[in-house]
């Protein structure tokens, strides 16, 4: 096992003992790289050279004997729709291909200040918009397991980065799925916090009422350290939360003894692979076998989930990419233009893909006059439903367990000319954030050679309930 | 058929607040382009809104000012379009649940009878940046270059009711907007300089027949840079739709363009072609839910605003109206006379040397009161001596001329120039009987029962005294002299 392919907890500990230091882990991770870059596409931007330079920091930190920052030395992957001073951050679009922030997000800020190193900007659906990584303007993040599947997406550079040993750590963004899918096809953990739990401040919008950053690593105490960083109130964003930021780490042991655990009935009907709902089932056996007490629960709006979601977070991003004109950043057209009109329309013709050109004319749509009563209107009610469906629900459960996605990860191109198909992939994750609700993908299992993803559903602001369960999981299944 | 018109006005107010709208750069007119911009009001990717708590309460400020319902629940909305000077291709405005609603404003028409202009709702808005072309207009430019300054400065937007108590001529259009301007300069929130585009009207006409209660459709008007601009517009447009109809032409709803150079509207674009803004909450922000104890605190520190400080200078001080409307015309103004008010006794002869006086020198030098040369604690040092008969009224003017030009306090011209005022009655008892003396021909026309000439005597007395002496006392001694003319003539 190379020193990139161990568990963040245990690098950390083995810096902190000085066996290694910052510098040889980080060129591990390059070299990493270097060796599957060209297959897996984990990245759109490599910073190799300030990587090594903040690696010499976070060792000369440790040398100096003062008290180190909990992330000190520990390289991390920065999904590209984080805004990150003077590194380019293009959202995975054309558009912002040569788009260079002059500013830090509040997240890249405190991971930086946690003393963690910068490996890289990862690959993404553009704009967040997408299931399969298949729609970057860089090419599809292939996934790790078996690069002819796709990696999931949107996050799913930042997936297989840590699947792979590319990054130890990764940061993500979560929109309708975005950290989850990716996680559950690459096998490894990811978390979608609570909405206002995370500063939203420097991660491009994609649909700002369900966007959240979350983190990706190898086991779920990992990603309670990641978490235990970015948490936290932001006064630079309005939607962020002034809530209690608990120690991650410290509840992760306390076991599952009598916690209750819902499974949402709507999530296990027709339109899943059995494949995927058995190995769950099993999963969710272990844990009853273990202590916790599995409730039989409803969601009864779960069938109008997908559809709200595909208008609110349409809308949104109507409005969201309007500010890509051509006129301060990023993509000009390169060819004539009669007036301002003709810029951007040709600024936008060229620079936005296929997908994100589909959605900004179904959000343009659903805002219009005339349609926002009977779309946008409509959505945002549905969206109320779900959300009290599930506080219904968090009555009589301490958390809830759902398949990440009703299918296995596909291969390249088997699902990208059948947009609905896509979207569908969606089902099961998108709930959560028309709720703002915690939820947390871990690996519970392989069929026919691909991983299987098992979601943990929390109450708002109840992280610690996810990662118990999710952490208990992993030791009784004998992972990490 | 005679037409009446509907006037009502959307008015732009930008706020002066220290810092914009949403992000902590510094409200600035006229710094050098782009020098108070951040990744929040360049519209970067990924920078959110934080409402400015100040721009809050002004609005507040100005919704209890034109007697508007403050919702205790307010929402912000974005309003969809592209343009080069809006960093983020919408605006960050309201449109349900704005922070003020239905309120009124005072006015005086031109009988004197007072009127209350309905006003609809009072939303906060942020501005756009600015265009500068590279040649006189968009089309004509080879290019155009932004400046972002100006992105995201508050706006409030104030407009009037077309229903219910609408404005009804130019002249009431005017007076509200004069009312308006000096209301929001007594709040304290708005310079209001039109010049400046700190204080910008759209404003809405229609015409219908004297006496219809059904509305006719109505033009906006924009692109009106002055105050002149606006009454020019109105009136054209007024006469424009006029003739329509009597010509039996119909009016279609419309935007309209004032020509600055031709002094006439022109279409811009018809109803058909508005643009569909697409509103929808703006999911970056949330809710503004105003507490009680919040618009209390508001209320209690609201400043005295116009009519109530005309009021109480009518009542408590006597100075007489048609001054009291001078004095509270201009915050200005007012706040020059309240800080000599304080400082002196007779606050009708400070009243009048304001108005009279210190006026006459301002308008000649173009000079703003708020940076008058004379403190205000010297200008009642002035108005006291005179009270106090230290010095005469002609003395005084010419103190108060040499105050003006070398910035110096009364006393001291009075101590330099020797102008101690001629108490003594033997002196003056000696220049009127010398004056008397050389003056026959004066002095027969008088007793021939002419009044003219015991001024020209004064003005005798007054000349050798330098105007040293009080010429109220001077006329009495001559007065005195002529003993036949003192049951008719006048004292």
């Amino acid at each position: 096992m190379d020193l990139c392919d161990k568990s963040a907890f245990e690098l950390a500990a083995m810096l902190r003992r000085r066996e290694i230091t910052s510098v040889e882990l980080t060129q591990s991770v390059l070299s990493r790289i270097e060796q599957k870059e060209p297959i897996i596409n984990a990245f759109i931007t490599v910073t190799e050279e300030t990587a090594l330079k903040q690696a010499e920091a976070a060792d000369r930190r440790f040398r100096s004997g003062k008290k180190v920052p909990s992330l000190n030395g520990i390289p991390i992957a920065i999904k590209d729709i984080l805004c990150t001073k003077g590194i380019t951050t293009t959202c995975g679009s054309a558009i912002l291909q040569n788009y260079v922030p002059p500013y830090n997000a509040t997240v890249v800020r405190k991971v930086l200040r946690s003393g963690a190193v910068i490996i890289g900007k990862t690959n993404m659906d553009e704009f967040a918009m997408g299931s399969s990584n298949e729609n970057s303007a860089f090419g599809p993040a292939r996934n790790p397991v078996n690069p002819q599947y796709v990696a999931g997406g949107s996050s799913g550079g930042s997936a297989a980065a840590v699947a792979a040993g590319e990054a130890v750590l990764a940061l993500g963004s979560d929109t309708g799925g975005s950290i989850r899918l990716p996680s559950a096809f690459c096998g490894i953990t990811g978390i979608k916090p609570t909405y206002g739990r995370v500063s939203r401040y420097g991660l491009v919008s994609y649909a700002s009422s369900l966007d959240q950053v979350g983190v990706l690593g190898r086991s779920t105490r990992d990603c309670a350290m990641l978490l235990n960083v970015i948490c936290g109130h932001d006064r630079m964003d309005s939607t962020s939360a002034d809530a209690k930021k608990p120690d991650f780490l410290r509840s992760l042991d306390r076991g599952i003894e009598g916690i209750r655990v819902g499974l949402p009935r709507e999530y296990f009907v027709e339109g899943i692979d059995s494949r995927v709902k058995e190995t769950i089932l099993a999963a969710v056996n272990l844990l009853a076998e273990n202590g916790a007490h599995v409730i039989d629960i409803s969601l009864p709006h779960t069938r109008y989930a997908v559809s709200a979601y595909y208008l609110v977070a349409t809308a949104e991003a109507s409005s969201n990419l309007a500010r890509y004109d051509g006129v301060k950043y990023g993509l000009r057209t390169k060819t004539d233009f009669a007036d301002s009109g003709q810029m951007y329309e040709k600024t936008r013709r060229e620079g936005f893909g296929k997908e994100v050109k589909r959605r900004i004319m179904l959000g343009t749509f659903v805002l219009s006059a005339g349609y926002y009563e009977a779309y946008y209107k409509k959505a945002q009610q549905a969206r109320t439903l779900v959300r009290e469906d599930f506080e219904k629900a968090f009555e009589s459960v301490d958390c809830m367990i759902a398949p990440v996605s009703p299918c296995l990860p596909f291969k390249l191109g088997e699902k990208i000319s059948d947009p609905l198909q896509m979207y569908l992939v969606d089902i099961y994750t998108v709930s959560l954030n028309l709720a703002g609700l915690p939820g947390m993908s871990i690996n519970c299992g392989w069929a026919d050679g691909l991983p299987v993803g098992m979601q943990i559903i929390g109450k708002p602001f109840d992280e610690q309930t996810v990662l118990r369960v999710g952490h208990a999981y992993e030791m009784m299944a004998g992972k990490k | 058929m005679e037409f009446e018109p509907v006037i009502a006005f959307e008015t732009h107010v930008e706020l002066k607040t220290k810092t914009k709208l949403f992000c902590g750069c510094a409200v600035s007119f006229d710094a050098p382009p782009n020098t108070h911009i951040c990744p929040v009001c360049t519209g970067q990717p990924g920078a959110l809104p934080v409402l400015n708590k100040k721009a809050v309460q002004y609005t507040v400020r100005a919704g209890l000012a034109l007697n508007c319902t403050i919702n205790r629940k307010s929402r912000f909305a974005r309003k969809n379009y592209f343009y080069p000077d809006l960093p983020k291709g919408y605006q960050i405005s309201q449109y349900e649940l704005p922070f003020c609603q239905d309120g009124y404003l005072e006015i005086t028409t031109p009988d004197g009878s007072p009127y209350a202009v309905g006003i609809k709702r009072i939303h906060l808005e942020e501005d756009a940046g600015k265009l500068v072309h590279s040649s006189s207009s968009f089309e004509s430019s080879e290019y155009s270059l932004v400046d972002f300054n100006r992105a995201c400065v508050p706006l409030l937007e104030i407009v009037t009711d077309h229903e219910r108590n609408p404005l009804r001529s130019p002249v009431e259009a005017r007076a509200y907007l004069e009312k308006l301007i000096q209301v929001l300069r007594y709040l304290d929130i708005s310079e209001c300089a039109i010049e400046k585009g700190q204080f910008r009207c759209d404003v809405n006409v229609s015409v219908r027949p004297r006496g219809s209660k059904a509305f006719g459709n109505r033009a906006e008007i924009k692109n009106m840079a002055s105050f002149k601009a606006i009454m020019d517009a109105l009136g054209y447009e007024i006469e424009r739709q006029s003739e329509s109809l009597r010509s039996g032409r119909k009016i279609p709803q419309e935007t309209r363009l004032f020509d600055e150079a031709k002094r006439i509207t022109v279409p811009m674009r018809s109803k058909e072609d508005a643009p569909d803004y697409r509103y929808f909450p703006d999911p970056d922000l949330v809710d503004v839910e105003l507490d009680l104890e919040f618009i209390e605190r508001i209320k209690k520190t609201m400043p005295e605003l116009p009519d109530q400080e005309a009021k109480r200078l009518t009542e408590e001080y006597g100075i007489p109206r048609s001054e009291v409307l001078i004095l509270t015309r201009d915050k200005h103004v007012s706040n020059y006379f309240a800080s000599c008010a304080s400082q002196t006794r007779d606050r009708k002869k400070l009243s009048r040397w304001i108005i009279k006086e210190l006026f006459k020198l301002l308008n000649a030098s173009g000079i703003p009161i708020e940076k008058c040369p004379i403190t205000p604690k010297n200008f009642s040092r002035l108005i006291n001596l005179l009270s106090e008969g230290e010095v005469t009224d002609t003395m005084g003017r010419s103190i108060l001329e040499e105050m003006f030009s070398e910035k110096v306090d009364p006393q001291s011209v009075v101590a330099k120039r020797g102008l101690k005022p001629i108490q003594s009655a033997k002196v003056l008892e000696n220049l009127v009987d010398q004056v008397v003396k050389n003056n026959p021909d004066a002095v027969s026309k008088i007793r021939a029962g002419e009044t003219k000439p015991i001024n020209f005597l004064v003005g005798r007395v007054m000349q050798k005294t330098q105007g040293r002496a009080d010429p109220k006392v001077v006329r009495d001694m001559i007065a005195k002299k002529f003993p036949s003319r003192q049951k008719s003539g006048k004292k």
